[in-house]
C-alpha cells in the first residue's frame, strides 16, 4: 500500500500531462479519438483522486498524507516534495473534477477554430499545473506548477477566445507573470533567510512560527513580493483588471477553469505560504488586505450592476466572491480561513457552473448581451433557464446552497478577528457591515439579471428560432456540479470537517493556542 | 656534463602535453584537410567539405572527452590549463560547432556560396574558442580572442552580392578592431603595473595595496571596455543587429551563440581570476553595463518585425543577463563569487541551446521567406505543428518561463543576486521587470504561429533534414534540462577555476 500512498498524487498530477504529450503526437484528423483521450486521461486522474478520498485519514490533526519527498536539484536543496492535507484536499479534488467535466463538455462543444488536438492537450497541461500547485510543498516546485498554467491558458484564450481574445490573452499572461516574478524573488529571499536554508514549505512554516531571524521591515518586504504574486492571481482589487477581459474573452472551458481553479491558486498561496511563513508581516498586512477585500466586494457588485454582457457580469461577480475569501483570510482566525476554503470550493462549483451556462446560452443565442437575449428564456428553454436560476441563486448566497456558508462565515469571522488584530477591531467590524451591504447588492444584481434574462416576454426574434434545450452532454457535464452545490449547501460539514484540523494547526501561530 | 645536460634538458625541450592539446591538434588538422580538399573537389562536389569538417569536429570532441578523467592538466609552462572549466567549454563549443555545421549545410549549397572557404574559416574560429578557456595568460587570451573574431569578419560578409552583408562585415570588422586596440592597450597597462601576464600572477599583484593605483584601475577599465564590444554590451551594442541581419543566417547563429560565449569565457577568466581582488572597483561598472544592456536590448527588441534583428536585440538583452553575475562579485565573499560564476556559466550554456534552436527554425524559414519577417511565421502551427511548438518553446525559454530550461538560467542568477543582497536585490528586480518586458516580443513571434490563420491552401513546411534534426535536439534539450537541471549544474559547480 505504501507504494500507492507515495505515488498517488504524482499519478493524478502527471497523468494529464502525459495525456497532453500523447495527444500532441497523434496524427491529424482523429478528432473524436482526441476528445475521447481527453476524457480518458482527465477521468483517470479524477479516478485516482476519488480513490485517494477513501484513503485519506480525516482524523489526522496535522501533517501530510500521501507524502513523497525525493531529492530533485541537490545544488539548491530543492526537492520534489508533494503531499496533501485538509487544506489541499478539497481544492485538489475540485481541480480534477472540473477539468474532467470540461473534457466531457468539449466532447460536444468546441469554439472556432476547432483544432481539438491543441485544445485538449493544452487543457490537460493546464490541469497538471493547477493540480500541482495545490500539492507542492517545495517553493521551487510550487512556483513551477504555478507558472505552468500561464502558457496553456494564454493559448486557450488567444486561439479559442472571442473577438478581443489576443488583447485579453497577452494581458493575462503579462499581468500574472509580472506578479509571479516578484513572488519568485520573495521565495529566494525566504530561502536565504531560513536556517538551515530550505525551500520546503513545512520547514519554512515551522521556522516562521518560531520566528524567522528577520527584521520586521525585511519580513514586510518579502511579504510584499509574495503579496504581489498572489494578489494578482486572486485577483484582489485593484489588481483585478486582467480578469474581466480574460474571463469574458476565454472560451467556455477556459473561463470555467480560470474562475473555478486558477483564482484559487492565489488565495491558496496566501493560506499555505504567506501566512504561516511570515506571520508577523501577515499581521501587519491583514488590515490592508481586509480593506482591499471589502472594496473588491462592493466595487464588484456595483460593477456587476452596470454590465450589459452576461459573461462579463459573471466575471466581475468573481472579483466580489474572491473578496469574501480574502476577507476570511485577513481575519487570521481558523473560522475565517475555513470560511475562505469553503468559499473557494463553493465558488469553484458555482461560478464554474455559471460560466458553463453562459457558454451554452451564447451557443444558442449567439450573443451575450443581456438586452439582446431580451428575457423569456424560461419560456423558450425552460431547463437551461431553470438551471441558470438555481446557480445564480446559489451564487448570491441563499441559505441551503453552497454559496451561503463561505460568505456568511467569512463575515462572521470578521466580527471577531484574531486576538493579535484586536487593535483593528473597529475596522474589521466596519468592514463586516460593508461586506454585508455587498451581499445585498450581490443579491440585487443576480435577481435583476434573472429578471432580465429568464423572465419577461420572449422577444419576437427568438420565437421563430429553434433553440435546443439542455443536451445530454451538457447535462452529464453539469450534473455533478449541481449536485455538489446542493450537497455542500446542506452538509457544509463535509468541507469544514476536512479543513478544520489543518487550518487550526496552521492558524495556531496567530491564535496562540 | 651529464649533470648539466639534465639541468638544461627541461629548458631546451619544454614538455608539451600532447594529449592535453589533442582536441586543438585534431581540429587544426581538419582545417588543413578541408582547405586542401576543396582545391581538388569538382564544383558539384564542394559540399563534401561539410562532412569532412563534421567528422573532424567529432574527432576533436572525442579527444576532449578522453581528457575528462585526468584533470587538471597544465602545459606550456602553466599558461595553458585544461581543467573542468576548460573542458566544459571545449565540449560545449565543439557541440555548437556541430550544430552550426548542420545549419550551414543546405544553406550554403542552396545559396551557391564558397563552401570550402566557409568551413575552413568557421573551424578556424572554433579553434580559437577551444584555446580560449584554457588560456591562463593575457597573451594567450588575446590570441584566442582574435582567432575567434577574425574569421568572423569574412563569414559575416559571405553573401557578397548583398550590400547589407558587406555592411555587416565592415561594421563588425571596424568595431572589432577598435575594441581590440582598446583591450590590448589595457592589457599592456596591466603588464606594466603587475609585471606579469599570468592571470593568477596578476591577481596576486593586484591584491597588494600597490595594485590599487589609478593606472591599474584604468587598465581594468580598458580591458572591460574591449570585452564589452565583443559581447555586444551597452554602449557598444549597436553593431550587433546590423551584423546579424546582413550575415548569412547560420553565421548570425554562430556569432550570437559561439562568438558571444567565447567572449564570456574569456571575460569570466579575466574578471573572476585576474581582476578579482579589485572587484569592488569593477563590479559596479558591470552593474551599470548589465542594467543598460538588458533594458536597451529589450526595449528596442519590442519594435522589431524582422526575426533576425529581433533575435539580435534579444541576444543583447540576454548578454545583459549574463553580465549581471559579474556585478555580484565581491572581494571577500567566496560563496557569492562561486554562485555568481556558476550562474553565468549556466546561463551561457542554456542560452546557447535555446538560441541555436530558434536560429535553426529561422534557417529553415529562409528557404521560403528570405526576408524572415515575423509575419512569415503566420499559421506555422498548422503547417508544421511540432516545429512551431519547438519554436514556441525556444521563445518562451528565452523569456524564462517554466517549464523550460531558460527558467533555470534566470533562477540561478536571481539566486546569486538575492544571496549577494544589497545591490544584488535591485539588479534582480530590474532583471525580473526586464524578463516580463521581453515576454512581449518573444510572444510576438509565437502569436502569429498559432493565433493567425494560415493562407489557403495550407502548404507543408519542410525545412532541410539537418535543420529539423537540430530543432528536435534543441527542443528536447530545453525540456530535459528543465526536468533535470542537475545535468548542467554538475559542471559549473565543480569548476576549479574560481577556487584557485
Amino acid at each position: 500500500m505504501s507504494g500507492w500512498e507515495k505515488s498517488a498524487i504524482t499519478l493524478a498530477v502527471f497523468l494529464p500531462a502525459f495525456g497532453a504529450l500523447v495527444i500532441a503526437f497523434m496524427p491529424r484528423g482523429m478528432d473524436r479519438l482526441v476528445r475521447g483521450l481527453g476524457i480518458l486521461f482527465s477521468g483517470a486522474a479524477l479516478l485516482v483522486g476519488i480513490i485517494m478520498l477513501f484513503g485519506f485519514d480525516y482524523g489526522a490533526h496535522d501533517g501530510l498524507q500521501f507524502e513523497l519527498k525525493a531529492s530533485w536539484i541537490s545544488a539548491i536543496n530543492a526537492n520534489y516534495h508533494v503531499g496533501i492535507d485538509g487544506i489541499s484536499l478539497p481544492l485538489f479534488e475540485l481541480t480534477l473534477l472540473l477539468t474532467f467535466l470540461c473534457a466531457i463538455y468539449t466532447w460536444k462543444f468546441l469554439p472556432e477554430p476547432g483544432r481539438p488536438k491543441g485544445f485538449i492537450a493544452l487543457m490537460l497541461l493546464l490541469e497538471t499545473g493547477m493540480a500541482g500547485t495545490f500539492i507542492a510543498f517545495d517553493l521551487v516546485l510550487f512556483f513551477i506548477f504555478w507558472e505552468l498554467v500561464l502558457v496553456p491558458m494564454y493559448f486557450l484564450i488567444g486561439i479559442w477566445g472571442s473577438a478581443n481574445r489576443e488583447y485579453a490573452a497577452i494581458k493575462f499572461f503579462l499581468y500574472t507573470l509580472f506578479g509571479s516574478v516578484f513572488m519568485l524573488l520573495g521565495f529566494l529571499a525566504l530561502f536565504f533567510n531560513s536556517s538551515p536554508h530550505t525551500f520546503d514549505i513545512l520547514q519554512l512554516s515551522q521556522q516562521g512560527s518560531a520566528g524567522l531571524a528577520l527584521t520586521r521591515s525585511v519580513q514586510n518586504l518579502i511579504f510584499a513580493g509574495l503579496f504581489l504574486g498572489f494578489a494578482i492571481k486572486v485577483p484582489m482589487w485593484p489588481f483585478h483588471t486582467w480578469l474581466p477581459d480574460a474571463h469574458t474573452e476565454a472560451p467556455t472551458v477556459g473561463s470555467v477553469l480560470l474562475a473555478g481553479i486558477l483564482l484559487k491558486m492565489g488565495t491558496y498561496g496566501f493560506i499555505r505560504i504567506a501566512l504561516p511563513i511570515l506571520p508577523d508581516a501577515a499581521r501587519t498586512w491583514a488590515p490592508a488586505i481586509a480593506i482591499l477585500a471589502v472594496i473588491a466586494i462592493v466595487y464588484a457588485s456595483l460593477a456587476c450592476l452596470a454590465q450589459r454582457d452576461l459573461k462579463r457580469l459573471i466575471a466581475f461577480s468573481s472579483v466580489g466572491h474572491m473578496g469574501f475569501v480574502m476577507l476570511g483570510i485577513a481575519t487570521l482566525t481558523p473560522v475565517g480561513i475555513n470560511a475562505a476554503i469553503f468559499g473557494m470550493v463553493a465558488h469553484g462549483l458555482i461560478t464554474g457552473m455559471l460560466f458553463f451556462e453562459v457558454g451554452s446560452i451564447y451557443d444558442r443565442y449567439h450573443t451575450r448581451q443581456i438586452s439582446d437575449i431580451g428575457g423569456g428564456m424560461l419560456q423558450k428553454i425552460p431547463l437551461l433557464a431553470g438551471i441558470f436560476a438555481f446557480t445564480a441563486i446559489a451564487s448570491l448566497g441563499l441559505p441551503g446552497l453552497a454559496g451561503f456558508w463561505g460568505e456568511v462565515t467569512a463575515l462572521l469571522s470578521s466580527y471577531s478577528p484574531a486576538q493579535i488584530l484586536s487593535g483593528h477591531l473597529t475596522l474589521f467590524r466596519t468592514l463586516m457591515v460593508f461586506g454585508g451591504i455587498g451581499t445585498i447588492l450581490t443579491a440585487g444584481y443576480f435577481l435583476w439579471t434573472l429578471q432580465r434574462v429568464n423572465l419577461g416576454t420572449l422577444p419576437e426574434l427568438w420565437q421563430e428560432r429553434a433553440l435546443p434545450d439542455v443536451t445530454t452532454v451538457e447535462m452529464l457535464a453539469w450534473a455533478p456540479l449541481l449536485v455538489g452545490i446542493l450537497f455542500l449547501g446542506l452538509f457544509p460539514r463535509v468541507v469544514f470537517g476536512t479543513t478544520n484540523d489543518a487550518v487550526t494547526a496552521l492558524a495556531r501561530v496567530f491564535t496562540g493556542g | 656534463m651529464t649533470h648539466l645536460l639534465a639541468q638544461a634538458a627541461p629548458i631546451r625541450n619544454p614538455a608539451i602535453d600532447y594529449h592535453a592539446i589533442a582536441p586543438e591538434l585534431v581540429l587544426a588538422g581538419t582545417i588543413f584537410v578541408v582547405l586542401f580538399l576543396d582545391l581538388f573537389l569538382p564544383r558539384d562536389r564542394k559540399w563534401l567539405a561539410m562532412p569532412v569538417a563534421f567528422v573532424g569536429t567529432v574527432g576533436s570532441l572525442a579527444a576532449s572527452l578522453t581528457l575528462i578523467g585526468s584533470l587538471p592538466r597544465r602545459t606550456f609552462g602553466g599558461s595553458y590549463v585544461i581543467d573542468n572549466f576548460a573542458i566544459l567549454f571545449k565540449v560545449f563549443f565543439l557541440a555548437v560547432a556541430l550544430v552550426v555545421l548542420m545549419l550551414s549545410y543546405r544553406y550554403l549549397r542552396d545559396g551557391r556560396y564558397y563552401q570550402g572557404e566557409y568551413y575552413t574559416l568557421l573551424l578556424c574560429s572554433f579553434l580559437g574558442m577551444l584555446t580560449m578557456p584554457s588560456s591562463r595568460d593575457l597573451l594567450m587570451l588575446f590570441i584566442s580572442l582574435e582567432l575567434v573574431s577574425a574569421p568572423g569578419f569574412l563569414l559575416a560578409g559571405f553573401r557578397k552580392g548583398d550590400p547589407r552583408s558587406n555592411e555587416a562585415a565592415l561594421k563588425f570588422f571596424l568595431i572589432s578592431v577598435l575594441s581590440t586596440a582598446v583591450m590590448l592597450y589595457g592589457m599592456s597597462l596591466v603588464y606594466g603595473v603587475t609585471g606579469t601576464l599570468r592571470l593568477d600572477g596578476i591577481a596576486a599583484k593586484l591584491s597588494q595595496p600597490a595594485g590599487a593605483t589609478n593606472l591599474a584601475l584604468a587598465a581594468i577599465l580598458f580591458v572591460v571596455a574591449g570585452f564589452a564590444f565583443k559581447v555586444s554590451a551597452f554602449p557598444f551594442q549597436f553593431w550587433a543587429p546590423d551584423t546579424y541581419e546582413g550575415s548569412p543566417v547560420p553565421v548570425a547563429a554562430f556569432l550570437s551563440v559561439a562568438s558571444k560565449a567565447a567572449g564570456f569565457a574569456g571575460l569570466l577568466q579575466i574578471m573572476f581570476v585576474a581582476f578579482l581582488p579589485r572587484a569592488d572597483f569593477w563590479a559596479p561598472i558591470f552593474a551599470v553595463l548589465s542594467l543598460f544592456t538588458m533594458t536597451i536590448g529589450n526595449l528596442v527588441a519590442l519594435q522589431q518585425r524582422q526575426v533576425v534583428r529581433l533575435l539580435a536585440y534579444s541576444s543583447i538583452a540576454q548578454a545583459g543577463y549574463m553580465l549581471l553575475p559579474f556585478a555580484l562579485a565581491t572581494t571577500n565573499d567566496a560563496v557569492v563569487n562561486k554562485e555568481a560564476f556558476a550562474a553565468a556559466v549556466l546561463y551561457i550554456l542554456i542560452y546557447a541551446v535555446m538560441n541555436l534552436g530558434a536560429f535553426a527554425v529561422v534557417v529553415g524559414m529562409t528557404r521560403e521567406a528570405p526576408g524572415i519577417l515575423v509575419s512569415d511565421f503566420a499559421g506555422l502551427g498548422q503547417r508544421a505543428g511540432l516545429i512551431a511548438v519547438a519554436m514556441a518553446m525556444f521563445m518562451l525559454s528565452l523569456a524564462g518561463i517554466p517549464p523550460l530550461a531558460g527558467f533555470w538560467g534566470k533562477f540561478f542568477i536571481f539566486r546569486a543576486a538575492i544571496d549577494r543582497g544589497g545591490v544584488g536585490v535591485w539588479l534582480a528586480i530590474a532583471m525580473v521587470v526586464n524578463s516580463v518586458i521581453s515576454l512581449v516580443y518573444y510572444v510576438s513571434v509565437v502569436r502569429p504561429m498559432f493565433l493567425e490563420p494560415v493562407a489557403e491552401p495550407v502548404l507543408p513546411f519542410r525545412p532541410p533534414a539537418s535543420v529539423t534534426a537540430v530543432v528536435a535536439f534543441a527542443a528536447a534539450a530545453v525540456a530535459v534540462v528543465f526536468i533535470f537541471p542537475n545535468l548542467l549544474l554538475h559542471f559549473p559547480g565543480v569548476s576549479t577555476l574560481i577556487g584557485q
